[in-house]
């Protein structure tokens, strides 16, 4: 089978946009923390517990919907303990960040075992499942793709939407620009540049987790150790080559993601049956090195990403 | 609220607060314990017990501590110049597969001249994935935080490629590891009878020489103020690259170092699961250590302590071993705090 045949499938582009979805989820809510200064490496690990606590709460009989906002509601509780210790406090935003990824996991890890001891394969839940919407998906190739994928895929999409509007039409998304760009402005105008940034910080964290919970609500239905595996990494770097813009981010996630759907493809041919599988699973992570060397060039970083912001200090 | 610096720091300051931390981490885990059904009191001193209740415990605890030493080094040594290197878990696989391939047969000489031949050898292939980053950070302005992150994941594939070909043990039934390491190439044990192997010695040896080239070299000097402020380090005619460089090299070659003794000195032969993470934790014991190398030792035998207690505590008490984790984390972020209030004072205004 050629790659062109495999790219003129409608199968392997809703593949690529079912795998894009987590990470468009995960990357957004990045580009939210550090679009008011904040790099949130706490990523990795609240990807892990909205996987987990979304998972959990419809497997103890809650709601699928409900799933989401407990995973949302727990990442958001991680993002605070994040804000608050970067923020007002201005600690390392690395040394913190990799401890709330190892907190977020291993607390994860212990409460799976404490909820779950003699379980030798994880129990399944009833995820939510593709929601034809009639009509748009009858277009051929991006129909299905498109139109035809589950209800948190669309919500996904809308976030791009709503994320752009909110960060450059309101005066809210102006704040919260300003607080990565120039704090010492917003300080000025009677704003607090510790409550945006925490509040930021907050819903991007809780972003995240629902794209975490995508994993075991919506691309699978149980929840495994190791199912985030550098997912979270890999949005940090989606977010700096779709340079801080939420549609070019979105951009970057569906090509990641249609890369990563080819691969898998490729290896199934003859082609790729001479080749070590490693190399086919190595390619996402080289691929998303070299697109941060190729934009770095013309990146433009918030000009307060990762500064401290300390009242009355000039 | 605002932070003030304090100028004099009272005593009662600097030791009170880092000892409210670890206090408030301790309470934590007892907590969490109590949810998982068992007495805090018993858990945590199974932990301790565990960890150094016994002189197989107490070895145990020392084993495990040594490639946590190398690697908190590496974490160390690049953090001090704000080279946020997270890759040592990649720099110490690389480490492990030079040793494999040279230890293997490959190079049939005495031990005198085998052992260290390999140990350099590692050391500049860990410090060639270092490199990497590094250079891309200087020459494209390349966030090496992502990119030594992705490259984890890489070179561990690459090591499973290895291991399912050109490296694979033709008498491992399949296994994927490799061949097991010749005689010559086997890091001796410090005394007959006991099971601690030399790499514990040369961990000891690497922290002290760290020690001495930050403390009394220009190099150290050099990466203390490109680590303080670059502009300033720039501006006073230190080449601020070319430290970095030095760094790197420095870095990566202690966290391979990690695999070296891990392959040469515990394990004998090479398989995928060589590192449970020794290269992360390493981040923590660098942390703690308030990123000095001789505090790197302490750090990483606490650390170590916690994991090979929490080890056996699970076996005892039933609570699962992430408590261990979930305390290493809690004490990370509880002592970063803590250090960062012995210098500054809270104000509201």
């Amino acid at each position: 089978m050629d790659i062109l045949d495999i790219l003129l499938q409608a199968s392997f582009w809703t593949a690529a946009i079912r795998i894009a979805s987590p990470l468009i989820f995960a990357a957004l809510g990045e580009l939210i923390c550090e679009r008011a200064g904040v790099l949130n490496l706490g990523i990795e690990g609240i990807m892990v517990v909205g996987a987990f606590a979304g998972w959990l709460t419809v497997y103890l009989g809650g709601g699928l919907w409900f799933g989401v906002a407990v995973a949302m509601l727990s990442g958001m509780a991680f993002g605070l303990v994040h804000g608050v210790l970067t923020v007002p406090f201005g600690l390392s935003q690395h040394v913190v960040g990799l401890g709330i990824t190892l907190l977020a996991t291993s607390l994860t890890y212990y409460c799976y075992r404490l909820a779950l001891p003699e379980v030798t394969s994880p129990p399944k839940i009833e995820a939510f499942q593709p929601l034809e919407i009639t009509i748009l998906s009858d277009i051929p190739v991006i129909g299905p793709a498109l139109f035809n994928q589950t209800p948190l895929t669309y919500l996904a999409f809308v976030l791009v939407v709503a994320v752009t509007l909110v960060l450059y039409r309101t005066p809210m998304g102006l704040a919260l620009r300003a607080a990565g760009e120039d704090p010492a402005a917003v300080e000025a105008q009677g704003l607090s540049v510790s409550a945006i940034r925490i509040c930021a910080v907050m819903v991007g964290s809780g972003f995240m987790a629902v794209g975490g919970a995508f994993l075991t609500m919506s691309a699978f239905n149980s929840f495994f150790f190791e199912m985030v595996n550098g997912r979270g990494w890999i949005c940090i770097a989606l977010v700096v080559f779709g340079s801080w813009k939420p549609g070019k981010t979105l951009l970057g996630a569906v090509l990641f993601a249609a890369f990563d759907a080819l691969q898998i493809r490729v290896q199934q041919t003859p082609l790729g049956a001479d080749i070590p599988y490693q190399i086919f699973l190595m390619a996402p992570y080289i691929l998303s090195i070299l697109a941060l060397v190729v934009m770095s060039r013309r990146a433009q970083v918030p000009a307060a990403l990762m500064v401290p912001f300390n009242k009355g200090e000039r | 609220m605002r932070l003030e610096p304090i100028a004099n720091p009272t005593w009662t300051r600097s030791l009170g607060l880092p000892a409210v931390a670890l206090f408030a981490t301790v309470v934590v885990a007892s907590l969490l314990a109590m949810i998982a059904g068992a007495q805090p009191f018993s858990v945590l001193g199974l932990i301790v017990k565990g960890a150094f209740g016994s002189k197989f415990a107490t070895l145990e605890t020392l084993n495990r501590a040594t490639p946590l030493i190398f690697t908190g080094l590496a974490v160390a040594v690049a953090f001090r110049a704000k080279l946020w290197n997270i890759g040592a878990e990649a720099q110490l696989y690389m480490g492990a597969v030079f040793t494999v391939v040279l230890g293997t047969g490959a190079l049939a000489w005495p031990a005198f001249a085998l052992l260290p031949t390999i140990a350099v050898a590692a050391m500049l292939a860990g410090a060639v994935v270092l490199l990497v980053p590094t250079f891309l950070k200087t020459r494209f302005s390349v966030d090496e935080v992502v990119t030594t992150l992705l490259l984890n994941f890489v070179v561990l594939l690459w090591v499973s490629m290895l291991l399912e070909g050109s490296l694979k043990d033709p008498m491992g039934l399949g296994w994927p590891k490799s061949a097991r390491l010749i005689a010559e190439a086997r890091l001796p044990r410090i005394a007959e009878g006991l099971r601690l192997h030399w790499g514990f010695g040369l961990a000891l040896i690497s922290a002290l020489v760290v020690w001495v080239i930050q403390r009394r070299s220009t190099l150290g000097y050099e990466m203390r103020a490109v680590g303080l402020n670059p502009a300033a380090a720039r501006f006073a005619g230190i080449p601020v690259n070319a430290t970095l460089i030095k760094t790197a090299l420095l870095s990566g070659g202690l966290a391979a170092l990690a695999g070296f003794s891990e392959v040469a000195g515990l394990k004998g032969n090479l398989t995928l699961d060589i590192s449970p993470g020794f290269g992360y934790t390493g981040i923590i014991v660098a942390m703690l250590a308030l990123l000095n190398p001789l505090g790197v030792v302490v750090a990483a035998l606490f650390v170590a302590g916690i994991f090979v207690g929490a080890d056996s505590m699970s076996r005892a008490a039933g609570v699962p071993t992430y408590l261990a984790d979930i305390m290493l984390a809690l004490a990370l972020l509880a002592m970063v705090l803590a250090i960062m209030l012995t210098k500054f004072r809270v104000r509201r205004d």
